[in-house]
């Protein structure tokens, strides 16, 4: 089977590989880029346990081919902060309000609301439960992550 | 992996996809945003033989309005959400939208692409029957332009060539004195729906109704219009009951949906008719809205 050459920039840092053009994205990140951060939950574009951003919209990584990234920008939740002790205040707010159990979800649930707390600072718990519709939690009952959606806000919109 | 092996063309023009389509014909599978198709692939429900990835394709992402609204259908469904253009002219697929599952996958998707691959479950589809609209399909040395009734062909099929490529969805303005509605229901919030439609109301002067449209998801092999119903509404005067009656008739007479894992036929039959009298009154609504404005 003939590959592909890509390059493609993850939580700005460039990487080059060759790719067979049945490769997932999200086997890509996980397997060749090595940032297992992204999860895989159901492989069919359901759960969105892998959600990143390519070029700053999430997107779920199961349903791309590695191939399309080619010359893209990605993050995955390895972007959010290089520095354990200094997590980034969506994820400071996740930690305090509970937002996570087991966690299988919480990188999917954190790439989706990056974007969405950047663009509507202020969002009601009915805008938070719709932005967040696309992801699957089977642990926490999605009242502690709304919880900490709304924390999210707050940290992320104090100056 | 999980697809199974393929070749993968990613053209960067038009022409070369169309060059590539000549060619393969339906060995060919054009990947649109991939939302559907690739979990197909991810199954091996779906095991094309050659990928055209048409995600490079820039002149095929674009909103335009001279005379009637124009998308390209490569056009991401959230742009299209969020779409100044499209709320103005097309405020019934503004609507419709938000419905189309979840925003990660509408950041992918694209408006041709859930067109064309002519899922019964699907909005698109639906709305593109509601507003008239026509597509303009294009091969290697030809183009032609197809009416939205003629272009569903059934379950997931569609009425383009093996060597074409649906490149653009044309939406005409509504009539003057036109009210609209998107209605559906699921289980969860982005799920398909268990049924739903789009309803377009008109009134003449005296505020009768002179026209109307009636089209239904996920209640046959493809979008469903209620003939009768329609025919029902003509020339009455919008009133509840009136609106209820063609409920009544749309899920009895213009459908036989088959049901599915997640409504018996009977159920989508009576969500059909709770729907349709909702939606007609709603369209109702803004229809006198319109009359006034």
């Amino acid at each position: 089977m003939s590959s592909y050459p890509i390059s493609v920039t993850i939580n700005e840092k460039a990487y080059q590989h060759e790719v067979e053009p049945r490769l997932l994205l999200s086997d890509y990140i996980r397997q060749m880029a090595c940032l297992t951060g992204t999860h895989i939950g159901c492989e069919h574009g359901v759960c969105g346990a892998c959600t990143i951003l390519f070029d700053g919209k999430p997107v779920r990584s199961c349903i791309m081919l590695a191939v399309q990234a080619d010359g893209h920008e990605l993050m995955t939740v390895e972007g959010l902060t290089s520095d354990e002790k200094n997590l980034h205040p969506l994820q400071q707010a996740f930690w305090e309000a509970h937002g996570l159990q087991c966690g299988f979800c919480t990188p999917g649930f954190l790439m989706t609301l990056l974007p969405y707390l950047q663009e509507n600072p202020r969002p009601s718990e009915e805008q938070i439960r719709e932005a967040i519709s696309g992801n699957l939690c089977r642990c926490t009952g999605y009242q502690h992550i709304v919880d900490a959606a709304k924390l999210a806000a707050q940290k992320m919109h104090t100056p | 992996m999980k697809p199974a092996p393929f070749e993968f063309f990613a053209p960067e023009t038009l022409q070369a996809a169309l060059e590539l389509k000549s060619q393969h014909g339906d060995e060919a599978k054009p990947l649109a945003g991939g939302q559907s198709l690739i979990p197909a692939m991810n199954f091996r429900l779906a095991q094309p033989a050659i990928l055209i990835d048409l995600n490079r394709i820039s002149e095929l992402r674009y909103i335009r309005k001279n005379g009637s609204l124009r998308i390209g259908a490569m056009t991401v469904q959230s742009q299209a959400e969020h779409d100044g253009l499209v709320a103005t002219h097309a405020p019934l697929l503004h609507e419709a939208i938000p419905n189309i599952a979840h925003s990660q996958i509408r950041n992918r998707g694209t408006v041709g692409g859930s067109i064309a691959h002519a899922d019964p479950a699907s909005e698109l589809p639906v709305i593109c029957i509601a507003l008239n609209a026509r597509m303009r399909a294009q091969s290697k040395s030809a183009e032609r332009w197809l009416e939205a009734r003629d272009f569903f062909a059934g379950l997931f099929a569609t009425t383009l060539k093996p060597d074409e490529l649906l490149v653009e969805i044309e939406f005409p303005g509504m009539p003057a004195n036109t009210g609209y509605a998107f209605m559906e229901l699921a289980r969860r919030s982005g799920d398909y729906a268990m049924a739903g439609l789009a309803a377009l109301l008109t009134l003449d002067e005296e505020g009768n109704c002179k026209d109307s449209a009636l089209v239904y998801l996920n209640v046959g092999d493809g979008p469903v219009e209620a003939t009768q119903a329609v025919a029902s509404l003509k020339g009455v005067k919008p009133s509840p009951d009136a609106f209820k009656e063609a409920g009544i008739i749309a899920s009895q007479k213009d459908m036989a949906p088959f049901g599915n894992l997640h409504a018996s036929a009977d159920y989508q039959r009576h969500l059909s008719a709770a729907l349709t009298e909702r939606a007609l009154a709603k369209a109702f609504e803004r229809a006198k809205q319109a009359m006034k404005a």
